[in-house]
């Protein structure tokens, strides 16, 4: 089992470490041919916006559509999330989404830095949940039936949803010693 | 959800996190910050003077009037950053008020006090200081900066200094983490800096928190100089906007920060970029006018 971190810009080295600690290999992923022989692909936090023109530069829009048509898995946290998302809400114009995922994503919902918070929150399959970290964070809206939530809060937000072989959370499990939401994208996603 | 805590130190050292492998643009207008965001700074820091302009016109430097910052804020959706001078504690409310998203505590501006800094536990912003050194690092992350920028010489356009300060954290890095731990008591006297965060760095090898490079980059090769050096992110003072054509000129420096191990990629963004920000030799400015000086 082969997953890659795409590593244009964000926080790319602490999901590479979670998944050395998993015992994974992880190679960077720069360029289309970065991309032959992975079965999963991470896109980490970071900003979007950046994320996004570097993307476009690498001309990597197509060859991950393809990958991802191919049966490549995808996990998106943050920034990666918002860039799974088939539409972006307050984006630029020429922000353009990988649109892999039937949902739309809402840019910086909970406000600016200052709002940035950390709580606890359920995940499906996970004892006692995990450890939400959110920066600055999205907000997922307008979730087609194809979409599973994962985790939610009591309300029915979903901070955490996948659809087949796609998985994509609003907050940072890379920032925490927690690997489960990693160890989920290996066994549930990735290895089935 | 659950109960929602805002401001801790994860939250904070989290967000320079994801800057990581970006640059910092400095813009002094909304027209600015859009050429900026268009290409690819992670984020821009809105100040009224650039460094170079600061170091030709001379007088008192302070934080930027709120009314420019909030128009910065209003143009752009990528963070925001402003300065508050070293020490000016009431910058930084009213800088943290406005709603910024980091706040730059910054020797570029006049020191408002020559023996305190801010105690940035107080906020829930974060903050990121200038270090020439390890101890300078260690004591302003004593002080709760979220994230370090080695200092350079701001306004140069001159890479030595920003060189120099990121292979002293470097070496320094490297001495302490060769010591046994009978040594580090010592070692935290004589960098002045608190035990616990000197351990820190002997155990782990490098800095609690995220550390750019800033002062003197100029050029895509500048950039990728620094990030080869082993920061994490450069900042970009007066290089964009103080050269012939600003807007390519930062795409290409982004460009570079990314691919800075890709000679190839350096040499096809630094094409045709116009006139670089003329530069300034280090030994032709006296040490009172230093900006790396300010606030060790």
């Amino acid at each position: 089992m082969e997953v890659g971190v795409l590593a244009l810009q964000g926080a790319f080295r602490e999901h590479r470490q979670m998944l050395h600690t998993l015992g994974t290999e992880a190679p960077l992923v720069r360029w289309p041919q970065d991309l032959e022989g992975l079965d999963g692909l991470i896109v980490p936090g970071g900003e979007s916006t950046t994320i996004a023109k570097l993307l476009t530069i690498h001309e990597l829009y197509a060859p991950i559509r393809k990958a991802y048509a191919d049966g490549l898995a995808v996990f998106g946290t943050c920034a990666g999330a918002i860039m799974l998302a088939r539409e972006i809400e307050d984006a630029r114009e020429d922000q353009e989404p990988l649109a892999l995922m039937d949902v739309r994503i809402r840019r910086n919902a909970y406000g600016r830095q200052i709002d940035s918070f950390e709580t606890t929150v359920p995940f499906d399959g996970i004892e006692g949940g995990v450890k939400g970290v959110f920066i600055r964070a999205p907000r997922f809206e307008n979730l087609s039936d194809e979409v599973e939530i994962l985790s939610q809060t009591e309300d029915g937000e979903a901070l955490a949803v996948r659809q087949g072989r796609a998985l994509a959370v609003a907050f940072h499990p890379e920032l925490t010693d927690d690997t489960r939401v990693h160890e989920y994208f290996l066994q549930q996603i990735v290895g089935h | 959800m659950a109960e929602q805590t805002t401001g801790t130190l994860k939250v904070k050292t989290g967000f320079a996190e994801m800057l990581k492998g970006g640059v910092i643009m400095d813009v002094v207008t909304p027209e600015q910050a859009k050429i900026a965001e268009d290409a690819g700074a992670v984020s821009v820091m809105a100040l009224e003077r650039v460094p170079a302009d600061i170091r030709a016109q001379g007088g008192v430097a302070r934080m930027s009037d709120p009314a420019m910052i909030e128009g910065i804020i209003d143009a752009v959706s990528i963070p925001v950053m402003a300065k508050c001078r070293i020490g000016h504690f009431v910058e930084a409310q009213v800088l943290e008020s406005l709603g910024v998203d980091f706040i730059d505590e910054s020797e570029v501006l006049t020191q408002a006090d020559d023996q305190y800094h801010v105690n940035k536990w107080d906020f829930t912003v974060p903050f990121v200081c200038g270090a020439r050194n390890l101890e300078e690092a260690l004591r302003r992350i004593a002080e709760g900066a979220a994230m370090i920028r080695t200092k350079g010489e701001p306004g140069t356009g001159n890479v030595i200094e920003a060189v120099r300060h990121m292979r002293t954290v470097t070496s320094e890095i490297s001495y302490v983490k060769g010591l046994r731990k009978e040594q580090l008591y010592t070692a935290a006297k004589d960098l002045q800096a608190p035990y616990e965060l000197v351990a820190w760095v002997a155990e782990h090898g490098c800095l609690p928190v995220v550390n750019f490079s800033a002062g003197g980059i100029a050029t895509p090769a500048d950039a990728a100089l620094m990030m080869q050096l082993g920061c994490d992110g450069v900042f970009v003072g007066s290089g964009i906007f103080k050269s012939g054509d600003p807007a390519k000129r930062a795409r290409a420096i982004v460009e570079a920060t990314t691919n800075y191990d890709d000679p190839d990629t350096i040499a096809r963004v630094s094409r045709d970029l116009g006139e670089p920000m003329v530069g300034i030799e280090i030994g032709d400015i006296p040490e009172t006018e230093r900006m790396a000086f300010r606030g060790n």
